[in-house]
């Protein structure tokens, strides 16, 4: 790694893995806080805030800086050049923690309490919203200059298609840019001014369509990355090789064109948009498991090719083959098999009518534990034991826990979601401090299943501390040694040299576009044309 | 696209199952059997007390079922007993009079956000009577666990 670009990846690394563990702390805390043990810290103020911070350092913080720093390595070590614009991409790095710290600030101050999804009329300090601009416009800056290494790239190696690792960067990179615009809009011509008090009032469910235009996508800009490491990282260092190359570029490409227009299948429940709208979204909806199936079966089959090299020959035994004791391998693989329960749970989020029965209950926190809390979270946690100490040159400290620490975060998450997912169909609802509803006899019912979901919250914060342990031993104390290269893994059959359809980014942007203007624009416009009233704010923490 | 045999069957499958998904949802969301609450209907939420369509809110029945008039404040719902004939057609009309909140009826998929300045509406029927849970499912404030109220089904007249 070119020195300099190494520093950069560092610097946001570090954000990343710090925000990681004062989100895990705080998650213990709520964790433990339905289980209805007499605490002494325990109070409805602290839970929600705690919420909030939990919400916002783990969904926005540690994503967005992991995925900036893999983004750098990914745009760097795919091409074989140091990333341009350098002294712009520190400004980004910059500009992105300032916000955070503002963001951050605002929420432990107490005049923030108003969870990731800041629905308003729930208003908070103006210093939430600019921070969590700001944020955005950072990484807008390295999605800039992301683009910008491919393309210089481009102009040497004209025809040529870009490594994979790089083609799934890229595409993270365009479902980001498309997805900001609608949470860009919001904080501009919304919540900003009204909070610093330049507009009294706000249209709540207009502020909900430009959350949820951001926030499905938002998911995906999660997931992608997750997904660079399962096509062009796992199968190396499982020793196998990539199964198919076109077909994940197929995968990628596909996210690229349906990850907006299905926001509404998070307002299936919303007044103010009719039927015909969601039901539009929750089709396309559909369209968007394909290529997670296909994803399932390339990265499977990837291993099974990694398996039999080392000599399996049975129908199953390849998975004993497989290095279960390296800690990225044993995080990407037992992340993989909790996101396929994460993915079934999410087709039944989808399906329009069943949606209904777990709107908004426990069901969906157990659910996006699975999916961003241990798809996109467990398989980084792999990644950082992978990518720290090629970065800085150091070995990997407290080696036992890092072999251990993904098997914690499984047999925590099991635990924590299932239960979860139980007592979200018996009707208990998320995001509450208390489940005792004044000793109501259906709420009663709900009791040892929250006291499960409380011992799966103490193993995933074992888990979560072993990891921060093994990340601050190296980081400060790990052995010098020569840094191991980073490698991509190779694919079955050679890549053809020449750049296809699928490499063909801007007419998929494009697309993906116009898919995004047939899903959005028409709805929003009839919104805008109804008689609407404002709503002033609320600050009830 | 050089794709294996395995791999384009498992996609061919794929494909069946997520066409299947869209079939089903289709089938039952046009024949509005499974309809989630999309009324379009807008009010100020500055006057919902003064407004004719909430200043009453009560539970009126008649022939056909019942019409529930109801609205979300932090932290309560009014009204906070909500009695309904089983059997029959029950319409919820409801709204919120400050920030967002959430309607669930414990136990059946009467579910809908309240968001102020818009009108919620559904129509559902309980067949089993008995007192049920209703929960506010949207966080609204420091008392937002404890905003519930109560629904009771009675048995139907003869
Ligand atoms: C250390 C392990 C973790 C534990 C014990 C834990 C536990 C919890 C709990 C108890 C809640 C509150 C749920 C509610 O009241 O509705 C929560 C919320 C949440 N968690 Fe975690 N979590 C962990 C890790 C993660 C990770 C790794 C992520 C994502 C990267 C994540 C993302 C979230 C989000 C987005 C919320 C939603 C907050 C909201 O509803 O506003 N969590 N978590
Ligand atoms: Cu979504
Ligand atoms: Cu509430």
């Amino acid at each position: 790694m070119s020195d300099r670009t190494g520093r950069l990846a560092l610097a946001n690394l570090w954000v990343a893995i710090l925000a990681f563990g004062v989100a895990s702390a705080m998650a213990l805390m709520q964790a433990l806080s339905r289980a209805a043990l007499d605490l002494p810290w325990r109070s409805a103020k602290m839970y929600y805030l705690s919420v909030t911070a939990h919400g916002t350092l783990m969904a926005l913080v540690f994503t967005t800086f992991f995925i900036m720093a893999f983004g750098y390595v990914v745009a760097e070590r795919t091409l074989g050049r140091a990333v341009p614009h350098r002294a712009l991409a520190w400004a980004g790095y910059w500009i992105a923690l300032a916000g955070t710290l503002a963001t951050v600030a605002a929420i432990l101050s107490g005049k923030a309490t108003v969870l990731y999804t800041f629905y308003p009329p729930l208003k908070a300090h103006p210093a939430f919203y600019i921070g969590a601009t700001l944020l955005v416009v950072g990484s807008w800056i390295w999605g800039f200059v992301i683009i910008r290494s491919y393309l210089a790239w481009k102009r040497e190696h004209a025809g040529q298609p870009a490594p994979l690792a790089l083609h799934g960067m890229l595409a993270t990179v365009i479902v980001w840019l498309i997805a900001t615009v609608g949470v860009a809009a919001e904080m501009l011509f919304l919540l900003i001014p009204w909070s610093l008090g330049l507009t009294k009032t706000v249209d709540p469910e207009l502020a909900r369509m430009l959350f949820w235009y951001f926030g499905h996508p938002l998911v995906y800009f999660w997931l992608l990355p997750a997904y660079v490491v399962w096509y062009a990282v796992l199968p190396k260092v499982a020793g196998g090789k990539l199964f198919s190359d076109p077909l994940a570029r197929l995968v990628f490409i596909l996210f690229i064109v349906l990850s907006t227009p299905v926001g509404f299948h998070h307002q299936f429940m919303d007044p103010g948009i009719p039927a015909s709208w969601k039901l539009f979204h929750a089709v396309l909806t559909f369209g968007i498991l394909f290529p997670s199936f296909v994803t399932a079966f390339t990265v499977t089959a990837s291993l099974e090719v990694a398996g039999r090299a080392k000599g399996a020959t049975g129908l199953v035994d390849w998975l004993k083959k497989l290095p279960w004791g390296d800690p990225l391998v044993a995080s990407v693989l037992l992340s993989m098999l909790l996101f396929a329960v994460g993915g079934v749970g999410g087709a039944i989020n989808a399906a329009y009518g069943m949606n209904a029965v777990v709107h908004n209950t426990a069901w969906i926190q157990g659910h996006f534990h699975l999916t961003v809390g241990s798809a996109t979270a467990l398989t980084f946690m792999g990644t950082a034991y992978w990518l720290l100490p090629r970065l800085t040159g150091r070995e990997l400290e407290l080696g036992l826990l890092a072999k251990v620490q993904p098997y914690l975060w499984f047999i925590g998450m099991v635990l924590f979601s299932i239960s979860n997912h139980i007592t979200g169909l018996m009707g208990m609802p998320r995001r509450i401090y208390d489940a005792s509803y004044g000793g109501s006899a259906v709420a009663h019912a709900w009791r040892g299943l929250t006291d499960v979901s409380a011992v799966g919250g103490l193993f995933l914060f074992t888990s979560a501390a072993f990891f921060m342990l093994v990340m601050l031993g190296t980081g400060l104390a790990g052995k010098k040694s020569a840094p191991q290269p980073i490698e991509w893994a190779e694919p079955l059959e050679p890549v053809s040299p020449r750049a296809g359809l699928l490499d063909r980014y801007g007419l998929w942007t494009v697309v993906a576009v116009v898919l995004v203007l047939i899903a959005y624009a028409v709805p929003l416009w009839q919104h805008l044309q109804m008689q609407r009233f404002g709503s002033p704010g609320f600050t009830p923490f | 696209m050089n794709v294996p045999l395995y791999e384009k069957i498992w996609m061919w499958a794929a494909g069946g199952i997520i066409a299947a998904f869209i079939a089903i949802v289709l089938v039952t969301g046009v024949g509005g059997a499974l309809q989630p609450p999309s009324h379009v209907e807008t009010i100020d939420p500055t006057q919902v007390f003064k407004d004719p369509r909430f200043a009453h809110p009560a539970v009126t029945v008649d022939a056909n079922g019942a019409t529930v008039v109801a609205f979300g404040m932090m932290y309560g719902f009014t009204p906070a007993e909500i009695r309904v004939p089983a059997g029959k057609r029950v319409t919820f009309r409801m709204t919120s009079t400050d920030v967002t909140h959430g309607f669930l009826i414990v136990g059946t998929n009467a579910n809908t956000m309240l968001v102020p300045g818009y009108v919620s509406q559904f129509t559902t029927v309980f067949q089993r009577p008995g007192e049920y849970l209703i929960v506010c499912n949207e966080y609204c404030g420091l008392g937002h666990h404890l905003m519930s109220a109560k629904l009771i089904v009675e048995e139907a007249k003869p």
